[in-house]
């Protein structure tokens, strides 16, 4: 009773809250600045340097549409969120876009009332152990210790993978991922799981990384993508277009390098309607035409992004994956900008 | 008569005592050594300690200071020692050091919160070692909760100098009043006129004021303050506010007014109920969704008003245990001397009862800074909220001990002069009762 009460009253407070700003984008074009939600810190996606100055895979989305509407990639107000405050900081109007590498589930989407504007990400659950164990394959685990941290999905996901294949192991609770690290180096558990990309993250911080490999099974399903509230569709809209705009991009071959140049002497209409040299989508999305052009030379379009923070060369160093163009046979598939 | 005496007559020379008994081999002997067991012991004792300091004296001396990331840190190591284990890398430290005692206050600014700081020592030093130093130094005291905002925040000038006038206001009030109507008629009507002089006229005067003499320095957002910086601005708010709070709790507790009392116990037993990050995670996450959108109330402001109000429950009760220390007597003496309540607070009892009082007060002290850490759970970039960010910088990802001993030895040092202060203090105040 007392939870649906407090429950009740905080839907009438965001509801009253999404009502009242019904235009995020004319917001954030008041304020100058947009406030963006990334995360505390996590390896490759988003992190303050020695200068105080974010950087990272989300941390890139936030730019993008910052150029977009604002015109400078610089004019983002970055807020930590943890695990635990940052759908209350997006549902409360202190965040105007989360980009916080945030999984796309149906109840964050229906229950929770945000909109999810695509998938910046593809990832899912992985495993890694010591090359010395001699397993090849996570159905060799039987009655493995594996480290997990505590309630989270992956936890749900494990329980599930080793239930449907009949085989038994042991839990190693852990709260955080530096917790983790540190447990399996010591060797307190066989088995290290949590999403592929940390994984990969975690190893390369080793300090003999080749001594580790990650087991091809990938049991879980992670799209990864920036969110905005429900219930303003004009300002997701810029979202979801902006983080099109980027894949588009590689798609089309446009990068930060030779934006300009496409941009005057390009004949392909769909390149001229995406830079706005042709065609007024810009004025659709209530921006000016050359919103994408600003977005993909913030940081590079999709490819380019993803290379400069979490690529190969890169010490995370993840492979494109299903994080690949449709035409490489990945995932990423951007509706046409007609 | 016989020449023989028995008993010696002539005093024997004075001897050095054995070389056993004295000195540092007749400390050994009285301390380490003095029977089987304990000689065992002793030896277990000192084994324990040499493996300890075996392994913790290389790590921190044989290090690497100079490098730009834990790879180049490790094939240091692998170069000078051919080995990684037992070196620590304390270039993280020497790339970061600054963000962690400043957190993204920006650099060109740094004399701010390090005036902030020697000016907070200055103000103190009246109030810790009052019969040293000058007590004109007490205008700087009175003066500084308004400095430290303006020093930290920036802005402009007439914010604090409003906020400082809302004292004047509601002081002026109650003088005028008390004398023509009653005193107590004179409190609650000078309390309301400061209240509603912060929070519906001196909006109105500061930007009046500041459009027709704008005085200032730049200001920073909230949001770049963090590191060591917060927890110490957390840690003196609290401290520094809580005190009074705690001691008018505390007598509030003990009050006959029924009002007053159950007001003051509701309030403590309900804080104290409470675990402190529950009280922040309402400051972040809750007031938000209450509040009405675009309301700009700022989140270090939250979580100071919340520390503060946790901390002011610890302490009203460590204060009524120096209350009820205190023996019958001395409240019947202060009543037989003709003094009223608060003349027979200030003279008689609470200068004992605070007195008696000083170890618990200092420990809720040091518990409280150290609890300035767990803003980093509602995602404020304190000292442990910045040795996670750093961890993820891909140059540093995967080190924790020097960053964990580098934040132990911040909090060691602060938390251990308070500790030794207090115990100052007590010796200072020893009347010799006990």
């Amino acid at each position: 009773m007392k939870k649906s009460v407090f429950l009740g009253a905080a839907t009438v407070a965001t509801l009253a809250a999404g009502a009242a700003m019904a235009g995020t984008a004319d917001d954030v074009k008041a304020r100058g600045k947009l406030n963006c939600g990334v995360t505390t810190g996590l390896a490759g996606f988003a992190a303050p340097d020695a200068n105080g100055e974010w950087k990272g895979f989300d941390v890139s989305m936030c730019r993008a549409v910052a150029a977009a509407v604002l015109g400078d990639p610089n004019a983002v107000e970055f807020v930590p969120t943890t695990g635990k405050t940052r759908f209350t900081a997006l549902a409360s109007g202190e965040i105007d876009l989360l980009a916080r590498n945030t999984t796309w589930t149906f109840s964050r989407d229906v229950d929770l009332k945000f909109e999810f504007i695509g998938v910046n990400y593809y990832d899912g659950q992985g495993f890694m152990v010591p090359k010395e164990l001699g397993v090849s394959s996570a159905k060799e685990l039987d009655g493995a210790t594996v480290c997990i941290q505590t309630g989270t999905t992956t936890e749900l996901n494990l329980a599930d993978f080793f239930r449907t294949n009949n085989i038994s192991y042991e839990p190693v609770p852990i709260e955080t991922n530096a917790e983790a690290q540190q447990q399996y180096l010591a060797g307190a558990c066989d088995v290290y799981t949590t999403d592929a990309s940390g994984l990969a993250a975690t190893r390369a911080s080793f300090e003999d990384p080749s001594a580790h490999i990650l087991l091809p099974e990938i049991i879980s399903k992670e799209p990864l993508g920036p969110l905005v509230r429900h219930g303003d569709n004009e300002w997701g809209d810029v979202a979801r277009w902006t983080l099109n705009a980027l894949i588009s991009a590689e798609e089309l071959g446009v990068t930060s390098a030779n934006i300009n140049d496409i941009a005057s002497s390009t004949d392909n209409p769909e390149i001229k309607r995406l830079l706005g040299t042709e065609g007024t989508l810009g004025e659709m999305l209530g921006l000016d035409a050359e919103w994408a052009q600003r977005a993909i030379a913030a940081g590079g379009n999709y490819g380019e992004i993803f290379a400069k923070n979490i690529g190969e060369d890169t010490p995370i160093g993840l492979a494109r994956g299903l994080n690949a163009q449709w035409t490489d046979g990945g995932l990423l598939y951007s509706p046409p900008f007609r | 008569m016989s020449d023989v005496s028995f008993v010696r007559t002539e005093m024997l020379q004075e001897q050095t005592p054995p070389a056993s008994e004295v000195g540092i081999i007749g400390w050994v002997r009285h301390n380490l050594f003095s029977g089987w067991f304990n000689s065992i012991l002793t030896l277990i004792s000192l084994y324990a300690i040499y493996y300890v300091l075996s392994g913790i004296v290389p790590w921190i001396f044989q290090s690497v200071w100079n490098a730009n990331s834990l790879t180049e840190c490790r094939e240091i190591m692998m170069a000078t020692w051919g080995s990684t284990h037992g070196h620590a890398c304390w270039a993280v430290i020497n790339d970061r050091w600054l963000q962690m005692l400043f957190g993204f206050y920006p650099d060109h600014l740094y004399w701010r919160p390090i005036l902030a700081l020697v000016l907070l020592l200055i103000a103190l030093a009246p109030i810790l070692y009052s019969e040293r130093v000058p007590s004109k130094l007490l205008y700087l005291t009175a003066a500084y909760p308004f400095l430290m905002p303006f020093l930290m925040w920036g802005g402009t000038i007439w914010g604090p100098i409003s906020a400082a006038l809302g004292f004047v206001i509601g002081w002026g009030v109650y003088t005028v009043l008390s004398k023509q109507l009653s005193g107590l008629l004179g409190l609650v009507l000078g309390v309301l006129a400061t209240v509603i002089w912060w929070l519906v006229l001196s909006g109105y005067v500061v930007g009046a004021m500041d459009s027709i003499l704008p005085i200032g320095i730049e200001a920073v957002q909230s949001r770049q303050f963090g590191g060591f910086m917060l927890a110490i601005l957390l840690g003196v708010v609290a401290i520094g506010v809580s005190l009074p709070i705690g001691i008018v709790l505390a007598l509030g507790r003990q009050s006959d007014l029924l009002i007053v009392k159950y007001l003051c116990v509701g309030f403590i037993e309900f804080i104290r109920g409470v675990p402190l990050i529950t009280l922040l995670f309402v400051a972040s996450l809750l007031l938000n969704l209450f509040l009405p959108p675009g309301t700009n109330f700022d989140i270090i402001l939250r979580v100071m008003i919340m520390m503060t109000l946790f901390s002011a429950a610890y302490m009203a009760e460590v204060i009524r245990g120096g209350l009820a220390a205190l023996p019958r007597g001395q409240y019947e003496g202060a009543d037989s001397l003709g003094l009223n309540y608060w003349q027979a607070q200030r003279l008689i009892i609470m200068p004992q009862a605070l007195k008696i009082s000083i170890p618990g007060i200092v420990s809720t002290f040091i518990g409280i800074f150290k609890d300035t850490t767990l803003v980093s759970i509602i995602g404020l970039f304190d000292v442990i909220g910045l040795s996670s960010a750093i961890r993820a910088d891909t140059a540093w990802n995967g080190i924790y001990w020097e960053l964990f001993a580098f934040i132990g030895a911040l909090f060691f040092v602060v938390c251990f002069s308070m500790s030794r202060y207090s115990m100052y203090l007590e010796r200072k105040l020893q009347t010799g009762h006990r």
